[in-house]
């Protein structure tokens, strides 16, 4: 039997994911990083995108995170994120749209505050929009 | 009939009071559901960031945060959560029965206390108390947000930052089940590995991505958010289940009262018909 650590996956809302897994791979905020099984010690921050979970067997899930804290221990991973769902859950319209009114407010150069917050929820959206993509890819190969 | 009239009225009034108290039963324990939900969601959040807290105390962290490190104690700051409003039994009394006990505790060994209440009645308590209390917030109603606890957070955490506690305790009351709650002082920060040095061979500290100072403070930051967001909603889970007890309790007693009443109202009137009846016969006799 391959080698796995333990995954949690909560948002403030909810758990999502706990359980053995053979990968993960997270967004970083200094960029994607894939966890195996007695992976050093390691804290980062997260930034909007997809965690892929990769189960004994070889079979993936996708969850998308909002941001959030990664704490990798050598035998376990755990992500702390502010808001997440699973892949399957997320609405593509709802992204859509977000990211256009997002890119609507950044086109504007309305005031500094607005701008921050609208490149925050653009990214948010970006992410989301690729996760789904991805999503169906898998499930095209699959 | 002596005190019929009285009596009837009495059950009158003790049949409404049991009416509120039914229908704030009832309001409790509809409420207590969602606030139970409430409460689970809450909790995956808050044990795993309280499993990541722990781990970084057995970490020999290159950046030593003040949250980390045990100071001694003159002055401790205590967040007490209770309820907004009253008749729901013992919950609030019990809970500031056991941080009394702690604070004197505490007196004794020279040690300051600030307060920061949250719900009126910990305000009000400690209050009367001639406390000092330095921070307060009440009305966060039955769904509690996540930014209410932002503020009574910062004005301890700034304190604890700035020198001016020396350790920050968390007072609320613990959902066990339905029937009973439990007040608990926990200890947010500082946060330290209960076994100490005890296995010298674990000397292993995090490779931070990008900062640790920054990191550090604030994976500390959201912790103490999330520990006091959870104690607040499960402070609420616990008012609406102490509540609908409570209120159960007190319509099953105006119920036993109205029996006796009933029981009572009913020998007076039988007692008055029999000597109406007696004074009747009494009366064709004499004829």
């Amino acid at each position: 039997m391959a080698m796995t650590l333990h995954v949690d996956i909560v948002s403030a809302e909810k758990e999502l994911f706990s359980g053995a897994a053979e990968m993960v791979t997270a967004p970083g905020e200094m960029g994607e990083l894939g966890i195996l099984p007695r992976h050093s010690q390691l804290l980062t921050r997260l930034k909007p995108g997809q965690v892929r979970v990769k189960l004994q067997g070889g079979e993936e899930q996708l969850f998308y995170v909002s941001g959030g804290m990664l704490e990798v221990q050598p035998s376990m991973v755990t992500i702390l994120s502010d808001t997440a769902e699973r892949a399957k859950d997320l609405d593509e319209a709802a992204a859509q749209s977000a990211k256009q009114r997002a890119e609507q407010v950044i086109a504007d150069h309305r005031s500094e505050f607005e701008y921050a917050q609208a490149k925050a929820e653009l990214a948010e959206a970006i992410a989301q929009l690729q996760t789904i993509e991805r999503m169906r890819k898998l499930r095209k190969s699959g | 009939m002596a005190g019929a009239k009285e009596i009837r009225t009495k059950i009158k009034s003790i049949k409404s009071t049991q009416k509120i108290t039914k229908a704030m039963e009832m309001v409790a324990a509809s409420k207590m559901r969602k606030a139970q939900e409430r409460m689970r969601a809450a909790r995956p959040y808050a044990n795993k960031i309280r499993n990541v807290i722990s781990h970084l105390s057995h970490a020999y962290t290159e950046y030593r945060s003040p949250g980390l490190v045990e100071r001694e104690l003159k002055r401790v700051g205590l967040i007490v959560i209770s309820t907004d409003r009253g008749l729901c039994g013992g919950l609030n009394t019990n809970l500031f029965k056991a941080t009394i006990n702690a604070m004197q505790q505490w007196r004794t060994q020279g040690i300051e206390i600030d307060v920061c209440t949250v719900g009126t009645k910990a305000f009000q308590f400690f209050r009367r108390l001639k406390g000092n209390v330095v921070a307060h917030v009440s009305h966060l109603g039955d769904a509690p947000r996540f930014e209410d606890v932002l503020g009574p957070v910062k004005v301890m955490a700034d304190a604890f930052a700035e020198g001016r506690v020396d350790a920050i305790y968390l007072v609320y009351n613990e959902f066990v089940n339905t029937m009973s709650q439990k007040p608990k002082i926990e200890r947010l920060v500082p946060v330290t590995a209960e076994v100490k040095d005890a296995a010298p061979a674990h000397h292993w500290d995090y490779i931070y991505e990008p900062d640790p100072k920054e990191l550090i403070e604030l994976l500390l930051r959201r912790y103490g958010e999330s520990v006091v967001y959870q104690a607040l909603v499960e402070n609420v889970a616990c008012e609406m289940a102490s509540r609908m007890v409570a209120m159960k309790s007190a319509s099953d007693n105006a119920g036993t009262l109205i029996d006796e009443l009933q029981l009572i109202y009913n020998k007076a009137r039988q007692a008055s018909i029999t000597q109406e009846l007696a004074e009747i016969v009494g009366g064709a006799a004499a004829v």
